[in-house]
């Protein structure tokens, strides 16, 4: 059974000297340790796949990644209830035309997933220059709700203004959709930028994010997954945990580490390092998930 | 003949509309932090520091001020919408083609601080940056 790593699967990528990591909400644990019931809901995350990013030096797989991706997650025993790609599934071009053909792309190559229950939602690289438009004809709402094995996910979105924010009337959504909640629902935010300032000076942050948390805050059970800045954070503000998600396609700086927020160029001794997806699982008591982390495994 | 009395009366003219133009207050919505910038009317003999925005960058992209001493930044686009966003000394404004924006700051503190386009414009948005460098 599937559940946030199969202990089948976990000892095949220890097996290929895989380095995964297990975080649970700020306990790490192994991965072969964990039992988690069958019932349990586990959605995968997948971020940034940059589709149509073509800079081998960067990665010289950029064709590949995504692919190798999938065939993981298809080969896994048992499949995710739901898989959520947090934005950015393709790089921003000018030309409107090319902007359709990566996305026509890109909708083909995630519809190869065995799972069929698939999330959508825009990064800036997607919505940034035509308001969401492109992305909506290819993979629909930007801003939506579902609900799934008693949680309730809200998807918000921050980058179809391309000034970074959520703006009022998406904001007046998301505080008449919270109300129709009890205080004690378990949420699930996805988001592509950080709600919080996590790092202003690269443009990580949503201009009025600190709205969305007040909304969010009289709720006792949120967790919000998001992307964009290509490597694992963990962050809590007040109650609220934040976690981000490793890109699919290249890593970039830790917030603050360098002087300029650029790519980390690929390591050929160590190929896909800092790329990759994870799994979330809701821990049983109730409260913050289990996150087990999948690096890129090379065929 | 020539009236120079005449002339001169269009001249202070002239330089008060000039000034008036300059008297800063800033015509986007900027934020000021207590702690670095002065929030002032601006005394009209500010230095103008002209800041042109196209994507990627911005022209000059390095910015030398001197503590304490008040200058006018005057934004410009020659292309679409971008932004500029110094948290460190806690400006950001818009800045559209065809609408020069000016914001006056006393930087208070030396140091450098980074700034860069909020609003995404493509491709090389993420380079769109410069600095500001305050000497003592």
């Amino acid at each position: 059974m599937f559940n946030g790593m199969d202990r089948r699967d976990f000892l095949k990528l220890i097996g290929l000297g895989a380095a995964v990591i297990v975080m649970e909400t700020g306990n790490f644990a192994s991965a072969a340790d964990k039992t988690i019931a069958q019932d349990t809901l586990t959605f995968l995350q997948l971020s940034d796949t940059h589709w149509g990013f073509s800079d081998p030096k960067i990665n010289p797989d950029f064709a590949g990644t995504l692919k190798k991706a999938i065939a993981q997650i298809n080969g896994m025993k048992s499949q995710p209830d739901f898989i959520m790609f947090t934005g950015d599934v393709t790089h921003t071009t000018d030309d409107p035309k090319e902007r359709r053909k990566r996305m026509g792309e890109a909708r083909e190559i995630i519809g190869s997933l065995k799972s069929k229950n698939i999330r959508m939602m825009p990064g800036e690289h997607d919505a940034g220059l035509d308001n969401g438009e492109a992305f909506q004809e290819y993979f629909g709402k930007t801003h939506y709700t579902f609900d799934y094995k008693g949680v309730h996910f809200i998807v918000v979105d921050n980058v179809s203004d391309p000034t970074s924010s959520i703006g009022d009337t998406q904001l007046q959504w998301l505080s008449a959709e919270m109300e129709k909640l009890d205080k004690d629902s378990r949420i699930v935010i996805f988001t592509h930028r950080p709600l919080f300032d996590l790092y202003p000076q690269w443009d990580w942050w949503t201009r009025d994010g600190a709205k969305a948390i007040d909304i969010l805050t009289p709720y006792k059970n949120v967790v919000v997954f998001y992307g964009h800045i290509h490597q694992e954070n963990h962050h809590m503000t007040g109650h609220i945990e934040h976690h981000a998600a490793r890109g699919m396609l290249f890593p970039l700086p830790a917030p603050g580490s360098v002087p300029k927020r650029v790519q980390l160029p690929w390591d050929s001794t160590q190929p896909y390092r800092g790329v990759g997806f994870r799994s979330a699982v809701p821990k049983t008591d109730g409260y913050g998930y289990v996150l087990t982390e999948f690096p890129i495994i090379k065929a | 003949m020539i009236d120079w009395k005449y002339l001169f009366r269009i001249a202070a003219v002239a330089t008060a509309i000039a000034l008036a133009a300059l008297a800063v207050v800033p015509s986007f919505p900027a934020r000021l932090s207590a702690e670095n910038i002065s929030p002032v009317a601006s005394q009209g003999n500010e230095q103008i520091i002209r800041i042109t925005a196209k994507r990627f960058e911005y022209m000059p992209n390095k910015i030398k001020l001197k503590k304490g001493v008040a200058v006018i930044l005057n934004f410009t686009s020659l292309d679409r919408h971008h932004g500029f966003n110094c948290p460190g000394l806690g400006i950001r404004a818009d800045i559209f083609p065809g609408q020069a924006n000016n914001v006056r700051i006393v930087p208070q503190k030396a140091g450098t601080y980074e700034f860069h386009c909020d609003v995404f414009c493509g491709g090389g948005h993420e380079d769109m940056s410069g600095e500001i460098i305050v000497e003592d």
